[in-house]
């Protein structure tokens, strides 16, 4: 595997140890750190403030029978089997893996013009995420960003004005940011990518086509 | 593997059992407890009261932080009994040198929450396959087990205001571009453990 430059910000992995991301970037951020230990140690000491939290909040106290009523609900638990840990497939994580339920064959790609296609996820509505094709070789279509975009490159590499990106790699846009990534030679380029405002799409794609993107 | 991991345990032995005093069943709970210990026994032993020692503690807390987070008091408690359940289930999960036992309750509650107020999906990073673990290093259960009395310590010393933006941002009264990236806590020391771990791992793996 090759060395990962491009990580999560503290802001984000603070935040999806406090529970407070969109869905869409949890898959992200559960799919990076799925393939970065340093991320994951980072992503744990944030979980360590939530558990510090949770130890100093006051008491609530419990209803009288609620001693009670868990113990006799764990008694039908006693037996439970291990649930199978989910499996990465291909060039997919696990967390990844398990929203498309497959590997590469399971996507159902839709052309966007220019030999780039895509795949919208489903998740909740306040921000949005979709797996991009890019052909190697090919411009990423120019887009302005509103909001935030992080972009994870699941396999080949981008490059923009200022960086590389390759496998494992998450590039982290805000609105300020214009750039014009490209998708490098060799291997077509397949990012995560999520976004939590639409996008407009300039350059390679025709401003008139945006509605139909469904972003 | 080795050979330690094939001879079976003695009842009762678990991280840290046995080195202190424990009231397990009596409704004052010490600062001291040993929850991890506590912990071990329900994953290793399904032991009842161990479990019923660490519902008094964990679930009013629990209740608090998720009415904190919005919840009325009534599904609080339900999901309270959901986190609790949840502990029990998946009691085989906690490996006691890698987190304390409030932070593991904390990422089910957090979960549950998620799952609760918002109605969405929280995608989990792959699991790994630490394998059974043979007698857990000592030195490294108390050093995971003490991580959340220290931060406790730290974020009691913190500005108020600051203290206040790390509370508000865990329990939802910040959107995720608002929560400020610079906690002041010392959490260096435990990525760097937690990384330690990781790397021990993969070499095993390797
Ligand atoms: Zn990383």
């Amino acid at each position: 595997m090759t060395t990962i430059r491009h990580h999560l910000s503290d802001q984000l992995l603070m935040a999806y140890a406090a529970g407070q991301l969109p869905e869409a970037f949890n898959l992200v951020v559960a799919t990076h750190v799925s393939l970065c230990d340093e991320c994951r140690a980072r992503a744990g000491s944030f979980d360590a403030v939530g558990g510090t939290l949770l130890e100093e909040a006051d008491e609530i106290a419990m209803g009288e029978d609620a001693l009670a009523k868990a113990l006799e609900r764990i008694e039908g638990l006693a037996q439970a089997t291990r649930s199978e840990p989910l499996k990465p497939a291909g060039i997919f994580p696990a967390p990844l893996a398990d929203y498309i339920g497959g590997d590469l064959s399971a996507v159902r790609w839709r052309k966007v013009g220019g030999g780039v296609k895509q795949a919208i996820l489903p998740t909740a509505k306040d921000a949005s995420v979709r797996l991009l094709y890019i052909p190697a070789g090919t411009a990423v279509p120019d887009h302005g960003h509103r909001g935030m975009e992080l972009t994870l490159v699941l396999q080949g590499a981008f490059a923009d004005e200022n960086d590389r990106f390759g496998r494992g790699d998450i590039e982290i846009a805000d609105e300020e940011m214009e750039h014009t990534p490209v998708a490098l030679a060799g291997e077509d380029c397949i990012c995560l990518a999520a976004t939590d405002a639409p996008l407009r799409f300039r350059g390679l794609i025709p401003r008139l086509a945006q509605p139909l993107l469904r972003i | 593997m080795t050979e330690q991991a094939l001879s079976p345990l003695p009842s009762g032995v678990g991280a840290g059992a046995g080195s202190r005093q424990k009231r397990v069943g009596s409704l004052a709970t010490t600062d001291d407890t040993d929850w991890a210990a506590l912990l071990v026994k329900v994953r290793d032993h399904q032991d009842r009261a161990a479990f019923a020692a660490l519902f008094r503690h964990f679930a009013p807390r629990v209740k608090a932080f998720l009415m904190k987070s919005g919840a009325g008091a009534a599904l609080a408690e339900e999901c309270a009994q959901d986190v609790m359940a949840t502990l029990w289930q998946k009691a085989h999960l906690f490996d006691p040198t890698r987190a304390s036992v409030a932070t593991w309750v904390y990422t089910i509650a957090r979960n549950r929450r998620i799952d609760a107020l918002r109605k969405a999906r929280r995608a989990e990073p792959e699991e790994l396959d630490w394998g059974p673990e043979p007698e857990p290093d000592q030195a490294e259960v108390m050093e995971a087990q003490q991580e959340t009395e220290r931060l406790g310590r730290a974020l009691a010393a913190l500005p108020a205001p600051q203290r206040t933006l790390i509370e508000r941002a865990f329990y939802g009264d910040l959107s995720h571009s608002e929560i400020a990236a610079e906690t002041g806590l010392p959490l260096g020391t435990i990525k760097s453990r937690i990384r330690l771990a990781l790397e021990k791992l993969r070499h095993q793996m390797g």
